[in-house]
This record gives C-alpha cells, structure tokens and sequence, in this order.
C-alpha cells in the first residue's frame, strides 16, 4: 500500500470550509497535478498534509503507506518520508543553508548516530550542481534576501537532499522566469522514480510542458471535480476554469 | 556536533549539586563592622587593606538600592541573611593532589582540571571565598606572568597590587561596588610583563557551593605595555531556595599598546543575584575586549565599561543575554571617550523565552573637545513568546564635529510560520527554536573563542528543549 491517500477530506480554517470532501489517491513513483483556480484550496490540501496548526480537519482520512498522517506532528511526518515545497517559504535569519540542511538530515538518524560531514557535502555539491546552484549558497541563510527563483531552487534543493517518500510542490512555478522554470523542473525530473510520489499543484498549466505528470486533478471549490491523463490539463488551458467551475455543481469523482 | 570536554559549564543541572560544607573559617551571618574585622584578620590583611573594607562598608550602608532606575526585585535580597566569609582555612594549593578531596571531586564533577590539560595557560578554582587552586603552565610562569588569587596577589606583589587596586573602580562606584570593597575575597590577580603575549587562555572558575552565602571575588588584571592576555571565567552553584548573592569588581588595566579580552559564561543558578561591576581603562594604543555571555542568574546587573584614556585606545563589548522564565538579564555596556581617535563597539544580543526579561542599558559618551571617535552600537532582541519582554535604554551623549557614531537597535520574533517551516523539515518544535536562536546570534558567537562558540550553542539548545513543550 506504497501511496498517499486523503478520504472524504473537509478542513476548515476559523470556522470556514476550505476543503470540502476531497478524495485523492498518489500512488509512489508517480506524478500527479493538482491544477484550480485561486481560492480552490490547494494550498491549504498541502498544508493541511504537512500538518499545519492553523487548519482544522473535522473530518475524514489522510494515511501515508497505511499510516494515519493526522495524528502526527508535522516533524515526524516529515522525517517519515513527506516533504512539502512551500510556496513561500519563510526565511531562517543566520542559519546558512549548509547548516540548515545538515540539522534535517541530522534527524532523520537514530539517536547518538553522526551524520558524516564528507559524504554530506559531496551530496550537496552534487545537488547543487543538478540544479545550477553556486557553491557559495550554502553559506548563505536560508531564503533570507533571496529572489523568488532562489527560494524555489532551494526548496527543491531541500527536496533532492531529503529524499522524501512523497513531495507535494505547491506552486513551484509562480514567479519563475522561464529559465528558472527549466533547472527546477530539470530537477523535479530528475528525482522521479518509483521511490517517489508527487504532487504537483498548480495553477498553469506551462510547468505541466516541462514536468510531464502521470494523472491531472482539478480542484475547484475545495473539491476535486475532474480526474484524467494529461491532456486534461491541456482541455483545461482550452475551455479554462469556468468550464471546470461548472462541473463543481456535480463534482465528479475518481 | 562533536562534544568534547568544555571550556564552560554547559547545563545548570550539571552544576546543581552541593556536598556538605567544609568550612572552618565562618563571619557567620549579616553584615557589620565586626564581619569586616573578622575577615581581615582571617585574611591578615595590612592595615590599608582594613581601612579600604571599612570605607567600603559605611559607603554601602549609605547608599540606598538603585530601584529608582532598577528592578525592583533587590528588595528580596536579606543582607541580614547573608554570610559573607566562608573557607575551608587552608591555603591555595598548586596541585589538584593536595586541594582537599570533597572540594577536587566538585571541580572534577565541573571538567575543570581536564579543561586545564587540554588547553589552558593556567587556572584558578575558587570554592566559596578562597581560591583552592591556582596554577599557571611552567612556561607561562617563565616569562614572568603572575596568576594568582586576589589574597595572594596582595600579599605577595603589593607594589604591583596596591598601585592599582580600586583606581578603575572606586569604592563607591555604587551600591553593590561598596559591598564588594567592604568584604572581598578570592578572585583573580593577573600581572603581564611588557611585550609577552599569553598564547592561552587563563581561566578562573567560580563556585558557590554554600546556602545562604555572598560571593565576593575580586579581579585585578594589568597587562603591562605591548602585552596580550585573554582571561576566562565560568561559573556555577547548586540551586538553592534561598537567594544566593554573587557580587564582584573587576578592574582591568591595559597598558599602552596592550591588549585584555576577558570572557565571561555566567551560568549562575535562578536563585542567584548577580550584581557585578567590571571595568576596564586602556591606554595609548590599547585594547579592552569583553565577552559577556549571561545565560543563568534571577537577576543580573552588569554592564562591562571601557574608559578609553589614551590616544587610539579601543573599547568593545559583544554580549548575548538568555533571559527564560523568572530571569531578569539587566545587561548593557558603557564606553567612556577620554582621549583622541578613540573607537568602541557595542553588539548586544538578548533573547527572552517564555516570561523572561532582557533589559539593554547603554552608554556612549564622547566629550566635546575630542576629534576622531567613534562608537558603534547594534542591539538586537529576539522575543520567544508573546509573554517574553524586552527593554532599551540607550543613552548616547557625542559632543562636538569630527565624531561619528552609529546606533541600530531592532526587536524581532520568532514567528510561527518559521517554526512550522522549519519542522516540516524534520526538526522538533525544540530544535527549530534552539536554531533559530541559534541563528540569531550566529554571527556574534563566530567571533568568539572556539571552545566558547560550540559550548554556548550546545548550552542555548538545552535551554530551548526546556522550554518548549
């Protein structure tokens, strides 16, 4: 049972519903876009799965390879394997990257066992590279005076260090010029595998021509109305989200 | 991280245990003018040196608790309670061997004499009022510096120590400065020759093991012309119901063209007041450099001074205060211009958890006929919770064309969105405040002695797990 699952999800956020009733199914080694209009709630889906305590489940299920995510603190889903690339990721005043990066990788080992600062640097050059990224960021701290395509690089640079069992990507493309867009979906591709399963949202469909995904859902109104292949993605870029709205009425489950 | 054996103290659990008392030499309890008899003649001062306590005495009588601009929490202080002498009668011994076993198994408990192996110029222990031990590397004796305990000091190098004694900071200085000079005993007594440059530290330990006891130690460190000396102290005590009172002076004196880093990791247990005068007076072309890290204490007043007497003396001050629940760190810095083309430089850190209170009291005073000076202040608070509290009272008084000074301030907070953040990487809600922190003063800490920096990180992460949670 190697996926994400969430069932009948309805989340709400000083009292408001958000997320009304969602299904969602990620199986790992596999990509899937969440694409809507704003407000449809799929910022709040991926906050609510890395376990912010802003938000409210009142109701239903979300389970990672058959365990109950819900009742984790966000830490210890993260260290099981759920990395979320934020959308704005906050800034950390003083602790460098390197250091950053080594504390996460640091808890993810057993208790009274070192990480090994040689092989930890030589991944870390490595991954910086993967993703065009010079040496001298590590010393830098993390997102602090960064441009939005620093801090999108660095979030996946996090997600390329971590490993995790499944990565939610919330927005990765906003603020992207093209050329950022091709090194960070260049490192998204390179990640993939059956190791890993994605959630890519969205609200273009552009990152979709460079990170090719396996399913595409569309969210509207907290709810998923619309499951399919890619090319959904592309009738969706056609007919727009209007079209997409009014399947909302009646939405349609996968 | 790699922990290795500190140079400090770095869990105010570690420190928090007392064996029996062992002491023969008791003023018993309360202050008056038989308590200074009794401790001159224990300590067999000269004449001078009775006269000076005895002026120290009525000063401190006379003045009254500074509660006008200070916290009102002196008041809990009984000055009747207190005692005010206490030793185990022997003397200072120069081999772990000879100092009593009950005591050496409390500095062993510490990491001190391991400390001192690994990478010390010398060290003094003292238990309550006397030093215990005091010792320096043979080479560093060679070269003709003298480390001695205060007692010592005065007995055995009167010119050196008379010449300069209470001259940086006199008797009534201020209240608690009174109290000092009326019954001092133990500290540090340094003297360094011209031009020898003490490759490593010299650390003195300080620690209470007594109830109801004052601390009183006195520290006299001259760093003759062109010389160099870095001067370390830790602390701690077991933490007792009762208030415990630890008062020092320490005077510093460099010379022309000298310099003095001192540093101080002041992990005093929470029922530990920590009033503290310490100042220091470069001359021509000298430098006076204090390091002053309060992490433990109820309340600690202290605010390390530089008097900048002599043309292109340097002053400076990088504190970092930790004020958790039911601390107050009332900390700061003064820098005094006396002369021309003189600098100083202030960088405070404070960070209050939970309840806790940091106060920054700064002065900067550069008078108008000089030219030249300049002063640079950065004072940063980083606020915990929504409880935790932070005060800035900067008073900066620059007269006169040609200097400069500089002033930024700025109060942040953790917020909650960072710590969420930085969890969903993994950390614990703990190690993502104790990061942060961390990160917080990063940038001063990097400029301090290895062994400092990785202690005092380690220290602000146990701190932080405490409170969290």
């Amino acid at each position: 049972m190697k996926e994400l699952i969430v069932e009948n999800l309805h989340v709400t956020i000083a009292d408001k519903e958000i997320v009304r009733g969602l299904d969602l199914r990620v199986p790992r080694g596999e990509v899937h876009a969440l694409m809507g209009p704003n407000g449809s709630g799929k910022s709040t889906l991926a906050k609510i799965l890395a376990g912010h305590p802003d938000y409210q489940v009142t109701k239903g299920k979300a389970m990672m390879d058959g365990e109950n995510l819900l009742e984790l603190d966000p830490d210890e889903r993260a260290r099981r394997g759920l990395f979320l690339a934020f959308q704005y990721p906050s800034e950390v005043p003083g602790v460098t990257i390197a250091n950053f990066l080594r504390a996460a990788m640091q808890s993810r080992l057993p208790e009274g066992e070192e990480l090994e600062a040689t092989d930890y640097y030589a991944k870390l050059y490595e991954k910086m590279e993967l993703l065009g990224m010079d040496r001298s960021f590590t010393s830098r701290a993390v997102n602090e005076g960064f441009s939005g395509g620093e801090k999108k690089r660095t979030e996946i640079l996090q997600l390329a260090m971590l490993e995790p069992k499944y990565a939610i990507l919330d927005e990765t493309d906003s603020g992207l010029d093209i050329d950022a867009l091709k090194t960070v979906a260049h490192g998204v591709n390179s990640l993939r595998g059956p190791d890993l399963g994605v959630l890519l949202i969205t609200h273009y469909q552009r990152l979709l021509n460079y990170i090719v995904p396996d399913y595409v859902h569309v969210m509207v109104a907290g709810r998923i109305v619309r499951s399919g292949r890619r090319e959904l993605a592309l009738e969706l870029e056609e007919r727009g989200y209007d079209w997409a709205r009014e399947e909302a009425a009646e939405p349609v489950l996968r | 991280m790699k922990t290795e054996t500190s140079a400090v103290n770095i869990n105010r659990g570690i420190g928090d245990f007392a064996y029996p008392e062992v002491h023969v030499r008791d003023a018993g309890t309360g202050l008056s003018e038989k308590t200074i008899h009794y401790i001159s003649d224990v300590k067999e001062d000269p004449d001078w040196v009775r006269e000076f306590r005895l002026r120290g005495l009525k000063t401190f009588l006379e003045k009254p608790l500074p509660t006008h601009w200070a916290s009102k929490d002196l008041e809990a202080i009984d000055f009747d309670k207190i005692r005010y002498y206490l030793s185990p009668g022997t003397a200072t011994k120069r081999s772990w061997d000879e100092v009593p076993e009950d005591i050496k198994r409390t500095f062993e408990r510490l990491g001190i004499p391991e400390q001192e192996r690994k990478f010390l110029a010398g060290v003094e222990a003292q238990f309550d009022s006397e030093a215990v031990y005091s010792n320096i590397k043979k080479a560093v004796g060679e070269q003709g510096v003298i480390f001695v305990g205060s007692t010592e000091g005065l007995k055995n190098h009167p010119e050196i120590f008379r010449k300069w004694f209470g001259k940086v900071i006199p008797i009534g200085d201020n209240k608690f400065s009174a109290l000092n000079s009326a019954v001092f005993s133990g500290g540090s007594f340094i003297y360094v020759p011209p031009g020898v440059k003490v490759k490593h530290p010299l650390q003195a330990y300080f620690r209470i093991n007594a109830e109801n006891f004052g601390q009183f130690e006195r520290t006299l460190i001259i760093a003759d012309e062109g010389s160099e000396v870095t001067y370390m102290e830790g602390c701690t005590a077991p933490k007792f119901n009762t208030t415990t009172l630890h008062s020092a002076v320490v005077e510093l004196i460099a010379l022309k063209g000298a310099k003095i880093q001192y540093i101080t990791v002041q992990n005093w247990s929470a029922n530990v007041f920590n009033l503290v005068t310490k100042r220091g007076l470069a001359h021509e072309n000298a430098e006076v450099k204090w390091i002053d890290c309060n992490i433990g204490s109820r309340l600690t007043m202290k605010y390390p001074s530089v008097i900048m007497k002599g043309r292109k003396a340097r002053g400076e001050v990088l504190s970092i205060a930790l004020a958790n629940d039911g601390q107050h760190q009332d900390t700061g810095a003064k820098m005094i211009h006396a002369a021309d083309e003189t600098t100083s430089n202030i960088i405070s850190k404070s960070i209050s958890i939970g309840k806790g209170r940091a106060t920054y009291r700064g002065l900067v005073h550069v008078p108008k006929h000089l030219k030249n000076c300049k002063n640079n202040t950065e004072c940063d608070a980083l606020l915990i919770n929504s409880t935790s509290r932070t005060d800035t009272y900067p008073a900066i008084t620059v007269r006169g064309t040609g200097n400069a000074v500089q002033h930024e301030a700025s109060v942040s907070q953790v917020s909650a969105e960072q710590i969420f953040y930085m969890q969903q990487r993994g950390l614990t809600e703990a190690q993502a405040m104790s990061l942060s922190v961390n990160g917080f003063v990063n940038d001063l800490v990097r400029q301090f002695p290895m062994e400092y920096s990785v202690e005092l990180k380690r220290l602000i992460e146990l701190e932080m797990e405490g409170s969290v949670g």
